[in-house]
């Protein structure tokens, strides 16, 4: 599928600038052309496409749906779905906890929807099935939406509403199902267009230099790290690698889009991919600016135990791949 | 009549974009408006926004979620 782009690639680095194949800059420029050109313009297709989703289905319908509908259980798999197709931006994240708890959501299902947002993204998916591939993608995609819809579940059980501040509390006391003047923007796909692109132009503006960087840094690191080189160190029976991997990830706050092409030399260097994902994930799903944002709504405690479980979720997925994969 | 024009945001780089935007909008076309940044979280969730930026003109929610265009910012201020 994407063997024109190798072609192109190779005609550049061997034909036109004349580098001699074998050689590690030849190979590393090789690499670079060719992972950025597909990279990208896979980001371009899955954004475009996600775009298309969520204009028809903008995060306040999802809000109504959860908040009018019993689901009987399924909510938590739910908003984690809905999380999936919603693009997330945290410094929404506010804006959007009080709309869901004023919405009489359960916390434990906008949790769900808080962790899935951010974990599966288009830019991630995009990132995701030009490194890896669609049989990775797919298992990291459906591993986020689980992960989501598990803590969501967990954090209702621990009863949590004690811990949100104050006003939030208030909030939740006059919490109702909605009501809201929601009306839905009755618009032609003509009329949809100019927007949704506007903004695919916009994400891809705000990953592009990232996306670069990390395939730049990718590239050296391929043409110059051997094989197996972390084997040693980070092999599957190493038990701390994972947890050590997933803490480590927490608090960076680089987008997916800068670290995901270096996890994915790490991993051809031999890095276990379990491993790999838990630090992917740790790295795209929590981050302290998030933190910061939501101390406005929740207590310390609480973003401690938010946080905590999502970790221990995380971990324990990561160890679960090591195992099967 | 002035206009009001308000642009909800936490302080994230689309809404210090909106904002900008707006502001350029309102200086080009000499329109005659007063421009208020909310950034309190009480005070937004009164518009009951799930998505920021916003912006509200006359108290009445235009845009949301996105940086409009300039176009779109001029068409809206008419």
């Amino acid at each position: 599928m994407f063997n024109w782009i190798q072609n192109i690639a190779d005609w550049l680095v061997f034909d036109v600038l004349q580098l001699e194949k074998g050689q590690h800059l030849a190979e590393a420029l090789n690499f670079f052309i060719y992972d950025t050109t597909k990279i990208l313009l896979l980001l371009f297709v899955i954004i475009f496409l996600m775009g298309i989703i969520n204009s028809y289905f903008p995060i306040d319908k999802v809000r109504n749906f959860l908040s009018r509908n019993k689901l009987y259980g399924f909510e938590y798999l739910m908003a984690s779905l809905f999380g999936v197709v919603t693009p997330f931006c945290s410094c929404s994240s506010v804006p959007l906890f009080i709309g869901f708890v004023k919405g009489g959501i359960p916390l434990g299902v906008t949790f769900a929807f808080l962790i899935t947002s951010p974990l599966v993204n288009e830019v991630a998916i995009g990132l995701f099935i030009g490194l890896f591939g669609l049989k990775m993608t797919t298992i990291y995609v459906v591993s986020g939406i689980l992960l989501g819809t598990i803590s969501g579940f967990i954090l209702q059980q621990l009863k949590l509403e004690r811990f949100l501040t104050p006003w939030v509390k208030q909030v939740l006391a006059n919490a109702q199902k909605e009501q809201d003047a929601f009306i839905a923007e009755k618009q032609t796909f003509q009329e949809r267009l100019p927007i949704i692109w506007e903004e695919v132009l916009n994400i891809l503006k705000g990953v592009v230099p990232y996306v670069i960087g990390g395939i730049a840094i990718g590239g050296l690191m391929h043409g110059y790290i051997p094989e197996d080189f972390f084997e040693k160190y980070m092999n599957k029976d190493n038990l701390f690698a994972v947890p050590i991997a997933t803490i480590l990830a927490v608090p960076m706050y680089s987008n997916a889009s800068g670290i995901l092409p270096i996890v994915q030399v790490l991993v051809s260097k031999g890095i276990p991919i379990g491993t790999a994902i838990a630090f992917m994930m740790g790295v795209v799903g929590l981050s302290f600016p998030e933190a910061m944002l939501l101390k406005k709504v929740m207590t310390f405690k609480l973003i401690g135990i938010f946080f905590g479980v999502v970790t221990l979720c995380i971990i324990i997925s990561g160890y679960l791949f090591n195992l099967i994969l | 009549m002035t206009k009001i024009i308000k642009i909800l945001g936490t302080g994230c780089p689309k809404c210090k974009t909106t904002t900008a935007l707006v502001e350029e909008v309102v200086k080009e076309n000499n329109i005659d408006a007063e421009i208020i940044k909310v950034e309190d979280i009480m005070e937004m969730m009164q518009y009951n926004v799930l998505s920021t930026p916003v912006l509200v003109v006359d108290e009445e929610i235009k845009i949301k979620g996105r940086v409009p265009k300039k176009s779109e910012i001029i068409e809206l201020l008419k």
